[in-house]
């Protein structure tokens, strides 16, 4: 596992996902370290289809940890474009590379002012604490 | 992500801690909340802890099982009365598993019970049901000449599992030989005088369960793991069970649910006239219109507890299985889904998940 980062590029959301915003209107979302890390070793993520509506603090996915589910929570709006289809098979990348191969799906935005509720890794961070 | 699991839920003051508690917490262990106790549920990976144990050896902190002490000239005829099982049966220094049953048959608890001498035995109980227990056991010995005696805070209890356990307990063990399976021996374990080590476990491997005096568990368990067994949480004890079929109380066992339809039948001898005979009975001639089954599903997905199985039944046990690499269960079904290869179709959280009834255990070496 890797150890706990909060990369600076990134927004969050305080139901502990992330956000990668694209100039094309797009933005990847996963959960962040703090999240695999509580949930333990994955072994399952049930992905949502393409074309499929997310809505700001609704959940859209699940994983699963040996131990137990959990629902994954959209920090923002919009159509799902892309789902990372690798997770299927090995839901531990989560785990190993939670920012980078471990992220989740692309979103169309819907909504872009939604982005200024979000927190930077700075204030992320001072909800953990 | 929603936080609200157990593995987040948060640890309480009040909760009771065991004699290894520090060695947990230094290892860096994640402690939950488990039946009134601050327990390890995982030290770093579920997955390498159970492996550990089919490969090697792990070893368990299981402190919080209790332990009952019946002695007296009426020990034996009193454990007739309550346990399932036949206790003439049992030999000297021998260990036998029962169920303790209400008038109407439902399970109070399953239960090992080690026979220490000729009117002394000593019976572990489930954590969640030992205070329980202990009411049903004093309620019951109005007129037997028994003495029951508390042991759960003097003894702590580690069971040492997998294919290495008997060579390591036995390096630390100078003086006599180990206990054969289902039997059980006083022996000075890593120092600590009169551990009494079991051949028993809930694993599915070989190994050995050591009820130790709990001002020596901490010592025992370092030299364990000093030998290089690798600590286990109850989390991978519960894949470990699971994978064997071996029953766990609070979800494949309650009191609504009697020990036939449960298939513990075999740990029922209804000619001892044991309270709730006449309802095992009653149940074993008429059968129970469920039983239990474990199932393995067929593709992606993994069932838990509580969910559906579609056309009647529910899961009463479900996870990952380390060991097949799929998900794996044991469900409460009609009889006339009991055979295995049935197929059946659990609601797993809206989506329909594909599962097959397989005979039990779900793993064993030979099929490994």
């Amino acid at each position: 596992m890797a150890d706990a980062s909060y990369p600076d590029d990134l927004k969050y959301h305080p139901e502990h996902d992330w956000v990668r915003l694209s100039d094309d209107g797009t933005a990847t979302f996963g959960i962040t370290w703090f999240a695999q890390e509580a949930l333990g070793e994955l072994v399952f993520f049930d992905p949502p289809e393409v074309g499929k509506r997310v809505s700001k603090d609704e959940p859209y996915a699940e994983v699963e940890s040996v131990k137990a589910v959990s629902d994954v929570i959209a920090p923002l709006s919009g159509e799902i474009v892309e789902v990372n289809g690798g997770l299927g098979d090995a839901p531990e990348t989560i785990n190993d590379d939670p920012y980078e191969k471990g992220w989740m799906v692309k979103v169309r935005l819907s909504d872009v002012q939604e982005v200024d509720a979000l927190m930077d890794a700075a204030a992320y961070q001072e909800i953990l604490t | 992500m929603l936080g609200s699991g157990p593995v987040l839920a948060a640890s309480s003051e009040t909760l009771k801690r065991t004699p290894l508690h520090d060695r947990h917490a230094a290892a860096g262990a994640k402690l939950v909340p488990f039946a009134g106790w601050e327990m390890p549920v995982q030290y770093a990976s579920i997955r390498e802890e159970h492996r550990a144990v089919r490969s090697d050896v792990g070893i368990f902190d299981v402190s919080h099982m209790g332990e009952i002490e019946t002695s007296g000239p009426g020990a034996e005829a009193f454990l007739q009365r309550i346990l399932s099982n036949d206790v003439t049966k049992i030999a000297r220094d021998g260990a036998q598993y029962s169920v303790l049953t209400r008038e109407d048959g439902g399970v109070l608890d399953d239960l090992f019970t080690y026979k220490l001498g000729d009117d002394r035995f000593l019976t572990v109980t489930n954590a969640a049901n030992h205070v329980k227990d202990l009411a049903w056991f004093e309620r019951h010995s109005d007129g037997f000449d028994v003495t029951l005696r508390d042991r759960l805070h003097e003894l702590g209890m580690i069971a040492v599992q997998g294919p290495r356990a008997r060579a390591l307990v036995q390096e630390l063990t100078p003086e006599g030989e180990l206990p054969a399976r289902m039997r059980t021996a006083h022996l000075t374990v890593a120092g600590a005088p009169g551990t009494l080590v079991a051949g028993t476990g809930y694993t599915g491997e070989e190994g050995v369960e050591l009820l130790v005096a709990a001002e020596h568990a901490g010592s025992v368990w370092d030299a364990l793991t000093a030998r290089g067994a690798k600590p286990v949480g109850l989390a991978a004890r519960d894949t470990l069970r699971l994978e064997v079929c071996f029953h766990l109380y609070g979800n494949d066992l309650s009191e609504e649910r009697g020990p036939i339809e449960a298939g513990l039948g075999w740990c029922c001898k209804e000619e001892t006239a044991f309270v709730g005979a006449e309802a095992v009975a009653e149940a074993r001639r008429a059968g129970h219109a469920e039983k239990l089954v474990a199932f393995v599903i067929d593709g992606p997905g993994i069932a838990r507890q509580g969910n559906p199985v579609m056309g009647g039944g529910e899961v009463t046990s479900g996870t990952l299985s380390p060991s097949l690499e799929v998900g794996i269960g044991m469900a409460y079904v009609p009889q006339d889904h009991v055979e295995p290869g049935t197929r059946m179709e659990i609601d797993v959280r809206g989506k329909v998940r594909s599962a097959v009834v397989k005979s039990k255990p779900l793993y064993s070496k030979e099929t490994a």
